[in-house]
Order: C-alpha cells, then structure tokens, then sequence
C-alpha cells in the first residue's frame, strides 16, 4: 500500500484548512437560518402588545360590546365564555382522557390498548373543523341550536388525545416496584392504581391537562358552528355563547377600525392567557419537586 | 512510578478533566512508549475513560467536559492540534460496538475517507480495506460479503469492524474503551488476540475493568483510582509486586 | 372483603369501557361525516372532486378550486418552512446544544407553537395581507393582498415549532455512539451532520414532513382570515382562493339547504381521511424509525 501518499492525503493541511472553514461556515449558516425564526414571533408579539395594550382598560374587562360606530365597550361576555366553554370541556374529556391513559398503561400489549393508541393518534391528527361538524352533527343538529355545549364537546374531543398521551407516558414512567409494593400489602387492585400510582404521576397528568388547555383555550374553527358567539352576556351553556377566538375572528375580519382595536385587545389577552397557563405548568412541574422524571 | 528513559510517543502532563465543576482527573503523568499495549484499570468511575477521552479530544465535546494540562504526542502538544488531525493520529474503538448502520462494510472500513469528504482512488480504497481488514483479523471472513450492511455482522466481527475502520486512518495510537465489555467470551478473546497482534503496527491505550485482560494483553499497566493515577509500570511487575497498597486491594479483589 | 372484590372488578371495567369509548370517537366520526356526505355523494359522484364550480345559488358543488387551494397551500408552506424547520432541529438537537442563541432559538419556537391559529390570522390579515399588497402593486400584479402566497408564508410559520420538534425527536433518536464513532474518525461536526446524522435519520424527516403536512391540510382559521375565500379556481398564487377547511369554516353556518351542508360536509370527510391517512404512515415511520434507533 502506498502508505506515503495516503499520509500525504490524509495530512494535506489545505484541505483540512478548508474543512474546518466548511464546518463553521454551516454553523454560521445554520445558526442565522434557525435564529430567523425569532422574527416572526417578536413581530406577532410586538404588534400584539403595541395595540392590544391601548385597548385593554377596565371597561375592556367588564363592559359588553358596543354596537357599531359607538366608541367604547367590552369583551367580558366572551372572556367569560371562553372561561365556561373550556372549562365545561375540561369537565367533560380529562375523566376518560385519564382513564384511557391508565387503561393504556395497564394493559399496554392488549389489543384494545393497540386500537386505543391508534384511535388516539387518528384523533390528534384530526382538523379541527372537522371536530366541530362532528360536535355539530351530535349535538346542535339533536338541541336544534347553536350551545356553549356543544362547543365543550367539540374541544373536549380535541382534549382527549393530549391528555391521555400526557396521563399514558407519565404512569409509564413510574417505577414497577412501587407498585408492587402496595400490591404486596394486600392492597386491592383499584386503590394501587388510584392511591398510588395516580397520585404519583399527578405532576404529569395535570401537566398535561394544562397543556391541553392552552391549545383548546385558542381553538376557533370548531366553535364557529357550535357555540357560535354571541353579543350578549350568557351564563347558560345551553345557549350560543361568545369567546375570545371567536370574538377576535368576528372582529378581525370586520371593516372597523374600532372593532380591529377590541380584537387586538381580545388578542393580547388570549395570548396572555395561553402563555400564563403555559407558564403555571411550569411553575407546577418544577415546584413539585420528586416524582416521575 | 517508573518514568521510561526512551523518548516517549505520548506523553501527559499534569493532565486535570473536569464535568462542569467536578474534577474527574487529577494532575495525571504519564507517557506511552513506541509498540507498546497499555492497559488502564480501576474500578468504575475511577476516570478511566475519560483519560482516554482527552488523548484524543472527545472529553472536550461531552456537555460540560474541559481539561487542563497538556498531552504530547511525538512531542508536539495536542492542544495545537486541530481536532481533526488529532484523531486523524489518535484512532477510538467504543465500548459496544458502532458500525455506522447506513454503510456497508466495505463503505464503514473507509468510513473515516467517506465522512472526511477525502477523495480517494478505487484501487487504493480497495488496498485499504483488505489492508485494514486483514489487520483487524476480519478479511477472511467477510471478503465476500462486503456489500452488505455492517449491523449484519455479529457483535465480534461488528467490533473488529470498528477496529478496521480506525486502523484504516493509519493512526499512531488506538484508544480501546472496554472493547470486549458487550461481547461474549469467545468473541472477547478473539479481540484480545488481536490485540497483542496488532502492537507490531500501532500502540494501544485500553481500557478495562478486567484484570486477567490486562494480565493477559498489556506490556504497561496503569492504576487508576478516584481519578488519580496510582500506579504505572510493567504489567508483568505490577501483578507481582505492586507497588502501591491500594494496587494490591485491587488486584486482590477487595474493591471494585 | 367480597366489596373490596367487586370495586376491583367495576374499577377493571370502567377502565376497559374507557378505552372502548375512546377507541370508538373517531369511527363514530368517520360514520357521522359519511352519512351526512351521502347526499352530496349521490348527487354527484366522483365528479364532485373534479368539477371547478361551486355554486350555491345553482346549486352546483365541486371541490376542485379547495382541493387545489389546500395542496398548493400546504405544500408551498411545507417548502417555505423545510429550510428554517431543519436548521433549528439542526441547532436543538446538535450544534448548539448550550449557550445563548439556542435557549433564544428554543423558547421561540415554543411560543411560536403556542400562539393560537386566530392569532396569526389576524396579525396576517393586518401587517402581512398589506405588505403583500404593496409588493403587489410595485409588481404591476392585481393587488388583492389576501392570496394563496400569504395563507402560505403563514402556515409556513405555524408550522415551523411542529416540523422541527419532529425532526429533532427524529435526530435525537439516533444512538450517541455511532456519533461519537464519527468524531472519533476526525469529522466536524458539519460531516458528522451531513454523512451520519441525516442519512440516519432520513426516514424519520420523511415522516416529519408528512406530519407537518397534515397539519398543515387542516390548519383552518389563520388560512381562512388571509386567503381572500373566493371560490374560482385561482391560476396563480397572488391570487385569492379557499381551501377546504376554509371554505367549511366561511359557509358552515350559512349553508341552507341540505345538499349544500352535505357538500360541506363531503370536504370534511375528505380532509379527514387524508389527514387520518398521512398521520397514521408518518407515526408509522416514525415507530419503525424508533425500534431501528434503539436496538440495533
């Protein structure tokens, strides 16, 4: 083997000058590319606070809205709408959401745990609008008009994969022993699973269910047709019934100038809400301390 | 602490490694002569691997790795070095076996070309790969199948696979990390054959936690413990007359 | 100690009857969007997909221009955002892995993931949909502002934080030793990028793609708010048109008559199957990808 050339090759000082140029070359390339995705976020947000924040005031919170062409008035109808019909959704898909997780970290190779599991990835694909003519069709259409509920059902379909994912991979984690150990008490099967197992991987189940609800709290597409809005204050879920996407996408994509100020405020309080609930998972998971991970 | 006249192929001064604050290795000396098996042992966590990890500059990588000191090899300081020329000279076979599972075996040999984007012609890659096969005791065995996938191999043949793959770089020094620690005792001791081989062209640091292996390979044997070096010398003297106390309550079998 | 027996035994069955539920929501859903597409099925066939015409008034639907809509969309979108969607897995999963610009790169495409789609529809109707209109009109092209190009750029960014989380899962499922095996050869860490991690992960971005895809075919309110909803069959992309999520989103609740609801209806089921469809090969990828990864 001609062993001179290969070291001459392998110890070319050029063409390693030039690798290495290559190398930070890509990475200066790579990291500009990547930070760009800053640009689109800094302006969403800072059009978002620069506009949102000269409408919000205490009216904002607490009036109604105004008809057109008068100044002033509120969103307290959809703030607390978007309040109901999230947490009327959370109310309906967290306790099968959980129980199907369980299910699936109990019996992971049944066969009905593989459908689940398939069921339960078919669901998180799903458009949402599709969601909401499913929501439609099972309950506007049987009520024979619009509700606050049939929104909940909707988004608490969209729930259920999110959270059973959540509840499914956090008891995964947590250690056969322990178990085992309750088990080995003389502890029934049920009070394992709620007394010990459950309450171990709370930490990541109400994680999950934070997290869900931020995604559902933003969703529009499938209350167009459900819960459908409304200009008054109305407390009653079997009524249509105002939230804050809705009312930024009625005001949004009106002519007004006036209504594009009570959307931009609309906005900046959704995404404040959104981000807060963000931010208490955090806060949630990091204080509690122990646990799963 | 024998420190050898001859002038050495590689050598550490005061070599210190860190992981963010916790220091792993501690003002570590020593020097490896030209042809030699080197073997490093210590109990787990005792630095081992991350000695062998700063010879050729992959300690640095590991989130949090940094060193201290300086290591020469052929008298010029490696930290001069770029990284690839480092490990261009300083070849690395892993402790589980790492075919890469894109490549074929004939492509994984090379694999080091391939990557380095070096162009090379077809008949001196061909020379290469039965060069470095033959070393690494593989050639007969898969000259006939080179085309296939290198994660079709068993965990022997995958790991001599390895070690042609690092010998073809022409290097001064192979680090073996715990090269038999995922093989079974067959495929062990075919590796260790061929490690006592395989000093006619190149020298070897490996590591291990077997002391009947590094009875059995090395010429040199190093002691470490809590990231100090203990111990270093002929392995021949080191197993009957060591040295150092905690030496002999290792290799006695009372820690570790 | 028989009460205790029994809870057990109840507790087992609720558990069992959840997962049956659970399994049954999309079946059921796929049911429902059936039977209510069947009218619009019978009335015109296959033809409803082909046909360019969609008129309410005649009542004559064909889904053509919202087919075209969504997989223009959805694709330019895919390649606008496949650039920016690598790098930062690139830069999460390898290059930076400490330091400042990748905690900056990180928290942003977490809030990017976070902002609701009704968001950036707006932000895209009121500085975008402008933007583009002044490029338009420099440009000598009839200046409608709202386009296919601009529900584009925004499904771009809305799925940038999906795609590259899905590529980084991907990258990072790749054993650290054969990594480390390159470095040990002398690679930097660009041919370690090049040579070993994106052959290995090929299939894997294949199916991140796929996935970021099907959010993107049913990504509705941010598309709706800046595609300008016109039902004609657009022959550029400065041109206003309507995908099928959009198009149900806009004519849902006036739809009257019951082969124009049908006809709606027939769009969701068709967006469903093929989100169903691209979901269920890219997890599938994804999972081999997972068990190939892990053991060798």
């Amino acid at each position: 083997m001609d062993t001179v050339y290969l070291k001459r090759i392998l110890e070319d000082e050029k063409a390693i000058r030039q690798r290495i140029l290559k190398n930070n070359l890509s990475g200066v390339i790579i990291t500009f590319i990547s930070s760009l995705v800053v640009v689109p976020l800094v302006l969403i947000l800072a059009y978002l606070l620069i506009n949102g924040i000269s409408s919000i005031n205490f009216d904002f919170i607490t009036q109604l809205p105004k008809p057109v062409g008068e100044a002033g008035g509120g969103i307290v109808n959809a703030i607390a709408g978007s309040a109901i019909i999230v947490f009327l959704a959370l109310v309906l898909s967290v306790p099968p959401a959980v129980f199907g997780g369980i299910y699936l970290s109990e019996y992971p190779d049944s066969k009905l745990s593989a459908l689940v599991r398939f069921s339960n990835e078919i669901l998180q694909g799903t458009p949402s609008i599709v969601i909401g003519i499913f929501a439609w069709v099972l309950v506007v259409v049987p009520m024979g008009h619009f509700s606050a509920f049939s929104g909940s059902v909707a988004l608490g379909i969209m729930l259920i994969p999110i959270v059973l994912k959540a509840t499914e991979e956090t008891l995964k984690r947590i250690p056969p022993e322990l178990r085992e150990a309750a088990a080995s008490m003389g502890v029934p099967y049920h009070r394992v699973i709620l007394k010990v197992v459950v309450p171990t991987g709370l930490k990541g189940i109400v994680n999950g269910i934070l997290l869900g609800a931020t995604r559902i709290s933003g969703e529009t597409a499938p209350l167009l047709f459900t819960a459908f809005g409304s200009p008054f204050m109305n407390l009653h879920a079997g009524k249509p019934m105002s939230s804050l996407p809705l009312v930024i996408y009625n005001y949004a994509t009106s002519p007004y100038d006036e209504w594009h100020k009570l959307a931009w405020g609309a906005s900046l309080l959704l995404i404040l809400a959104v981000f807060g609930i963000n931010m208490l998972a955090r806060i949630f998971v990091s204080k509690q301390g122990g646990g799963t991970q | 602490m024998s420190i050898k006249t001859e002038k050495p192929l590689l050598q550490l001064n005061n070599l210190s490694a860190y992981f963010h604050d916790k220091r792993i290795l501690k003002d570590v000396n020593f020097s490896v002569e030209n042809s030699k098996v080197v073997s490093i042992m210590g109990p787990s966590g005792c630095g081992k691997t991350t000695l062998i990890r700063c010879v050729n500059r992959m300690h640095e990588m590991s989130p949090g790795g940094t060193a201290a000191g300086s290591i020469l090899l052929d008298g010029e300081d490696l930290n001069q070095l770029n990284t690839i020329t480092v490990r261009r000279k300083i070849g690395m076979v892993f402790q589980r076996p790492n075919p890469f599972p894109t490549m074929t075996i004939y492509e994984n040999v090379i694999a080091g070309y391939l990557l380095n984007g070096i162009k090379i012609p077809k008949k001196l890659s061909l020379e290469i790969v039965e060069d470095s096969l033959s070393k690494a005791a593989l050639w007969d065995e898969v000259k006939d199948s080179l085309n296939k996938k290198g994660t079709y191999l068993s965990g022997g043949q995958q790991q001599r696979l390895c070690i042609a793959r690092a010998l073809a770089m022409n290097p001064e020094i192979l680090l073996l990390d715990e090269p038999t620690s995922a093989l079974d005792p067959k495929a062990t001791s075919r590796i260790e054959e061929l490690v006592v081989q395989l000093k006619k062209n190149v020298t070897i640091l490996m590591v291990t936690h077997n002391i009947a292996q590094a009875a059995r390979v090395s010429d040199d044997t190093a002691f470490m413990y809590l990231g100090e070096l203990v111990e270093y010398g002929s392995t021949k003297e080191m197993f009957t007359v060591p040295k150092d106390k905690r030496t002999e309550e290792y290799l006695t079998g009372k820690f570790g | 100690m028989n009460k205790e027996i029994f809870s057990e035994k109840a507790f087992k069955l609720i558990l069992k009857g959840t997962g049956i539920v659970i399994f049954m929501i999309p079946a059921l859903l796929l049911v429902t969007l059936i039977v209510q597409s069947v009218p619009a099925v019978r009335a015109y066939g296959a033809g409803f997909i082909f046909r360019q015409t969609w008129d309410p008034v005649r009542e004559i639907y064909g889904a053509l221009p919202f087919l075209a809509g969504t997989l223009v969309t959805s694709f330019l979108a895919l390649i606008l955002a496949f650039p920016f969607s690598f790098s930062v897995a690139l830069i999460l999963s390898e290059y930076l892995k400490e330091g400042t610009a990748a905690a900056i790169v990180k928290s942003a495409v977490e809030l990017l993931a976070g902002i609701p789609s009704v968001i950036y529809g707006f932000w895209g109707l009121l500085v975008l949909v402008p933007l583009i209109r002044k490029l338009e009109l420099a440009a000598g092209i009839p200046p409608y502002g709202v386009s296919i190009l601009a529900a584009s750029i925004i499904l771009a960014i809305m799925i940038i934080p999906y795609a590259s989380t899905i590529a980084r899962e991907v990258m990072s499922m790749i054993p650290p030793d054969i990594k480390e095996a390159a470095y040990s050869l002398g690679g930097t860490h660009w041919e370690v990028q090049r040579k070993v991690v994106i052959p290995t992960s090929y299939s894997g971005i294949f199916a991140g793609v796929l996935l970021a895809l099907g959010r993107a075919l049913g990504e509705t309110m941010a598309v709706t708010m800046v595609i300008g909803n016109t039902n004609k069959l657009f022959s550029n992309i400065f041109e206003p048109g309507n995908t099928m999520a959009s198009v149900i989103a806009n004519e849902f609740t006036e739809a009257v008559s019951d082969l124009y609801l049908s006809s709606l209806i027939e769009l969701g089921l068709l967006l469903f199957i093929v989100t169903a469809l691209i979901n269920f090969i890219g997890r599938l990828i994804i999972k081999r990808f997972e068990v190939k990864g892990a053991g060798e």
